[in-house]
C-alpha cells in the first residue's frame, strides 16, 4: 500500500521536514492493516520495524505471568510505537494490539538507519520522541511504585457512594484517575483490584460496595466500629505487594 | 432506558477514534461529531473515554454505598 505524504507530515519522526525530503523517506516506508484485535507485536518476540500509526488506535501493554495486563501506552493516529526495539534490536518489551481496525505504517531498522544518516532533522525529531515516552514511562513507573492507587480509589468510593436516596453520585474513571493524582490507566486495574477483593462489584455502568469494612480496610481508613485498620491487603484478599503496586 | 457514554458535542472534535474501537456500533457520527447510539450492544468497556483525546466522551459510573 503506497504511503501518502499527508501521512507522513503528521508523524512527530518526520516533522520540519520539507516536501521533497518527505518523498524521499516515503520510498522507504511501508503501510498494512490490522483487524480489531489483532496483535501486531507480542512481547519478547523480535521484530525490526518501527510503526506508526495512520488511521485507529492501537494498545501498547504488558502482560503479567498471571496474565493481568498493563496498559503503557494508547497510541493514536500520527504516533509511534515499537520505537525501543527498532533502535536497540532486543525483543520487543512489549506488546500492541489493534483497538480497531487500524492502518499503520511502518520503516524497517535498516531503511531507518538510512533516514537518520541522511536526513540530521530525523535524528533531532527521535530524541524529542523518545524523552517524551521517557517521561510518560517515569510518570506510570511513580504511579505504580510510590503511589498507593487502590488505597486512594478505595477511599473515593468511599467518599463518593450514594446511599440510596436520591441519584447516586457518578464519576467517570478519568475523573477517578484526577482525584487519586494518576492516569486513567491505573483506574481500571484498581477496580479490578477491589473487586478481586470483594469489596465492590462492577455491573455495567454501576459500583456497587459490596463488603464497606473490607473497602475501609483498602483505603486504609478507621474501621468505623470495631477494631482497628489492617494493612491493605490483610484481609482483602491481596498482598501488601499488590497494593504497592497499584 | 440503558445508560450510555455522554458526548459533549462542544469538545468533540469528530476524529471517529471512539467509533473505531467501539464494538457496539454505540457511537456514530452525526454531522462533525459523534452521537452515542442506543443498539443495546454497549458492554461500557469505556474504551471509547479512554481513546479520546479531547475528553468528551464520559462513561460515569453510578457509586452505590
Amino acid at each position: 500500500m503506497a504511503v501518502q505524504i499527508e501521512s507522513l507530515k503528521s508523524i512527530p519522526y518526520f516533522s520540519g521536514l520539507n516536501p521533497a525530503e518527505l518523498e524521499a523517506i516515503r520510498k522507504y516506508v511501508f503501510e498494512k492493516t490490522a483487524a480489531r484485535d489483532e496483535v501486531i507485536l507480542l512481547e519478547g518476540d523480535t521484530s525490526d520495524a518501527l510503526y506508526f500509526v495512520v488511521s485507529g488506535v492501537v494498545k501498547v501493554f504488558k502482560t503479567s505471568a498471571e496474565g493481568k495486563e498493563q496498559i503503557i501506552r494508547i497510541v493514536r493516529p500520527g504516533e509511534s510505537f515499537n520505537d525501543v526495539s527498532v533502535f536497540d534490536g532486543a525483543p520487543n518489551p512489549t506488546s500492541a494490539q489493534a483497538m480497531g481496525p487500524v492502518v499503520i505504517s511502518g520503516i524497517t531498522r535498516n531503511d531507518l538507519q538510512n533516514v537518520l544518516r541522511d536526513y540530521p532533522q530525523v535524528a533531532l525529531n527521535v530524541n524529542k520522541v523518545l524523552a517524551g515516552q521517557v517521561r510518560e514511562l517515569m510518570a506510570l513507573v511513580e504511579d505504580l511504585s510510590f503511589k498507593h492507587v487502590v488505597n486512594r480509589v478505595a477511599k473515593i468510593l468511599l467518599e463518593n457512594a450514594g446511599n440510596g436516596a436520591g441519584s447516586p453520585p457518578r464519576l467517570t474513571q478519568r475523573e477517578m484517575a484526577a482525584m487519586a493524582g494518576t492516569a486513567r490507566e491505573i483506574i481500571g486495574r484498581s477496580l479490578k483490584a477491589l473487586e478481586q477483593a470483594h469489596a465492590i462489584r462492577l455491573d455495567r455502568n454501576r459500583i456497587m460496595i459490596t463488603d464497606r469494612e473490607t473497602l475501609r480496610e483498602m483505603a486504609m481508613m478507621a474501621p468505623q466500629a470495631r477494631g482497628r485498620a489492617r494493612p491493605v491487603g490483610s484481609a482483602a484478599g491481596t498482598t501488601r505487594d499488590e497494593g504497592q503496586q497499584l | 432506558m440503558i445508560a450510555m457514554p455522554v458526548i459533549d458535542q462542544g469538545k468533540c472534535d469528530g476524529c471517529g477514534l471512539c467509533i473505531n474501537v467501539c464494538r457496539g456500533d454505540a457511537v456514530a457520527m452525526v454531522g462533525r461529531t459523534v452521537a452515542a447510539v442506543e443498539t443495546g450492544n454497549c458492554d461500557w468497556c469505556t474504551d471509547c473515554e479512554a481513546v479520546c483525546r479531547t475528553g468528551a466522551i464520559s462513561c460515569s459510573y453510578e457509586i452505590i454505598g
